[in-house]
């Protein structure tokens, strides 16, 4: 990738610190995805957006800055791509997912913090992310008192904009939240210098939406027994999901999905027909965190379905507007996003249903509740979701961890004693 | 026909040579910084028709002897279900995991809980703590039930706190002996915790190194309501149970 050089000077990334990491990923890459037998042929495109991780993308979004084009950086699927496409911006998913970014973050943060948070905030400080150096405002939300309070700190480092995401479900909830779009549109209007209007609104919405469907039709396609494609490809898919050219990975979703239908017809499948089918459920596990996907799937279980915001939580719901006004369509961006279920909102019954619901639909034979460290609306949550499945007579276990590899030992024991238990 | 169960924990590893029915010859020895070398030695002259692996270095022995593996949960759930059939509750703790387990009257796992990287609530925590008061572990419950039942109370369960608190309270002139008292009922507090998460029932075996610590086994079996049941050889529960899995997949094959 050293074609990319001067994009990451000019970027100012700190580049000894960036080819450190740049360095892991591939031997990383290589031991957890390209080991995996079976694999589709469609994988090839996404393997090659990993080999480009910092590299194509980026040199695409740098064009489209020198064209006057914005970008916006992103942390959560409350913040609407639609809006900031609509003006002509480009979205890409900010998440940190791995540990080689914390230290930096805890010379500065508290240590006993979310690693998403801290990965993402330590890109930031040490440099060493072009994504974030590339962005022309950070959109950050009120999700958790762990991201809210960084984002005071982050905006000392970044242009930082943050959305107040509501903690209910009331209707006083989603006037809050839709007050929240329309001050949104305002400042990509400002940023962007453009006008968002119904007409391109229901563009970037139609966008928005094909790229839904796309990995909805993945989903899918994971409920047939075999599954046509590991939980490892399919979480990767969910994360590239976040920072891909919108159209491009949308065609490239729809094509790997008709090799899968092709393969379902054949009865092939990444496993074979009968392999113990795994839910996880909890919070989001950015790129490069495969940690649990990696550890489930080697010891021979199929992960068929990610309860996450990196998984069916960015699917949640459809846009259905009443009208082509631009208020209906705002509204329905809103009604759209209020279906989805955070921990972050109380309460949040309606999240143990889904997870019950998607039990079913995907023929599991146990759920993993995964957390990672820290995150307390997700830990505390986990009770709650724990009993609801005991109740439905569905085998669970509870996980935290975080992106260190210090505990995969443990890990492993008890991942595999409970696919013993349910297997 | 005879078959080898083998436990490499992370600080013994233990090997039960087995016929079907009887345990043939047993032994434990230290893991030490090269386990697999360790179990060459171990079965160095022995005959055996299968090889099941279990502990920490299940995986490590999988790839070199081309043996099969189960984990320690199941393995603990087997052997204490062989030693003694009515056992419906196990915990084992070791070097560095803790676990309990419910069990179903045919041995088979119903419910386990197991620490997670943190060595609270292990032998860890107790070797530790034996290090810092200068006792060689294997004297180190006898000591703590010499306090006669008054104990100093250790508010951490961090081994790493605990360690701190444990010199605060040596600065400040505590006997000893009830500190040592204090550090077994924080330990034994958390692990009724997990047998309790499990649900608790009768019988209870105690297995794992650990259940040669009386002070642990006394103070569990108080906080528990219930009496333990220890086996004469608390470490090969594990190498038992994988020697019993190694038998069955021969005689099913």
């Amino acid at each position: 990738m050293t074609d990319y050089l001067q994009i990451w000077e000019d970027l100012g990334l700190d580049i000894d610190r960036h080819n450190t990491l740049l360095d892991i990923l591939p031997g990383v890459y290589q031991d957890v995805y390209l080991s995996q037998e079976n694999r589709p042929e469609g994988m090839k495109y996404f393997d090659f957006v990993v080999s480009e991780i910092h590299g194509l993308r980026v040199k695409e979004l740098v064009e489209h800055k020198e064209k006057g084009g914005k970008v916006f950086g992103t942390f959560c699927v409350y913040v609407p791509d639609e809006l900031i496409i609509a003006a002509g911006g480009a979205a890409v998913g900010l998440c940190g997912g791995t540990d080689f970014s914390i230290p930096a973050a805890e010379e500065i943060l508290p240590r006993n913090l979310c690693p998403l948070i801290k990965s993402a905030f330590g890109f930031k400080v040490s440099r060493t992310c072009p994504y974030f150096e590339v962005a022309d405002l950070v959109v950050g939300e009120t999700t958790c008192d762990g991201k809210k309070k960084t984002w005071e700190i982050f905006g000392e480092h970044a242009p930082m904009y943050v959305m107040e995401l509501p903690q209910c479900k009331e209707e006083g909830d989603k006037e809050l939240w839709f007050h929240e779009l329309y001050r949104f549109k305002d400042k990509v209007e400002e940023v962007t210098s453009n006008t968002i209007t119904s007409e391109n609104l229901i563009e970037a919405i139609n966008i928005v939406d094909a790229r839904r469907a796309a990995l909805q039709r993945l989903f899918d396609l994971r409920k047939s027994d075999p599954t046509p494609i590991s939980g490892l490809d399919a979480l990767l898919i969910s994360q590239i999901y976040f920072y891909d050219e919108p159209v491009r990975f949308t065609n490239q979703v729809n094509e790997l999905c008709d090799e899968l239908e092709e393969r379902i017809q054949k009865g092939e499948g990444a496993f074979s027909k009968g392999t113990t089918r795994m839910l996880t459920a909890g919070t989001p596990m950015a790129i490069p965190h495969w940690k649990l996907h990696n550890i489930v799937e080697k010891s021979g279980a199929a992960i068929v379905c990610e309860e996450s915001c990196v998984g069916t939580r960015s699917l949640t719901g459809e846009t259905e507007s009443k009208g082509d006004s631009l208020d209906d369509l705002l509204e329905s961006i809103g009604e759209r996003q209020f279906k989805i279920n955070c921990a972050c909102f109380t309460p949040n019954d309606e999240r143990l249903d889904d997870i019950i619901d998607l039990a079913r639909e995907y023929k599991i034979d146990g759920v993993i509740q995964y957390v990672l460290q820290f995150c307390q609306p997700f830990s505390i949550e986990s009770v709650k979701v724990q009993q609801a499945l005991e109740k439905a007579g569905i085998p669970s276990i509870s996980i935290e961890s975080d992106y260190s590899m210090e505990d995969v030992g443990q890990l492993q024991t008890r991942i595999e004693a409970f696919l013993e238990v349910v297997g | 026909m005879k078959v080898i169960g083998l436990d490499i924990g992370s600080r013994t590893i233990a090997l039960v040579e087995f016929d079907g029915q009887d345990i043939v010859n047993f032994e434990i020895t230290d893991t030490g910084a090269n386990s697999l070398e360790r179990c060459r030695k171990l079965l160095e002259g022995r005959e055996y028709e299968n090889l099941v692996a279990t502990g920490y270095g299940r995986h490590l022995l999988a790839s070199h002897f081309g043996s099969n593996v189960v984990t320690e949960i199941k393995a603990y759930a087997q052997g204490a279900h062989f030693l003694y059939p009515d056992a419906r509750s196990v915990i084992d703790i070791g070097g560095q995991d803790s676990k309990t387990i419910s069990l179903n009257g045919n041995g088979g796992v119903l419910k386990f809980e197991m620490n997670d990287r943190c060595a609270a609530g292990t032998g860890r925590f107790l070797e530790t703590m034996a290090r810092v008061m200068g006792m060689p572990i294997e004297e180190f419950g006898q000591y703590a039930l010499s306090a006669n039942g008054i104990s100093v109370k250790v508010n951490s369960m961090c081994t790493v706190f605990a360690e701190s608190e444990v010199i605060s309270l040596i600065a400040k002139n505590e006997d000893g002996r009830r500190i040592a008292l204090g550090l077994h009922e924080a330990i034994s507090e958390r692990i009724a915790g997990m047998v309790r998460r499990v649900g608790l029932k009768q019988r209870i075996v105690f297995a794992g190194g650990v259940a040669k610590n009386p002070c642990i086994t006394r103070l569990l079996s108080q906080k528990l309501g219930w009496g333990l049941t220890m086996p004469e050889e608390p470490q090969i529960v594990g190498a038992l149970g994988a020697a019993i899995i190694a038998y069955r997949q021969i005689a099913d094959s």
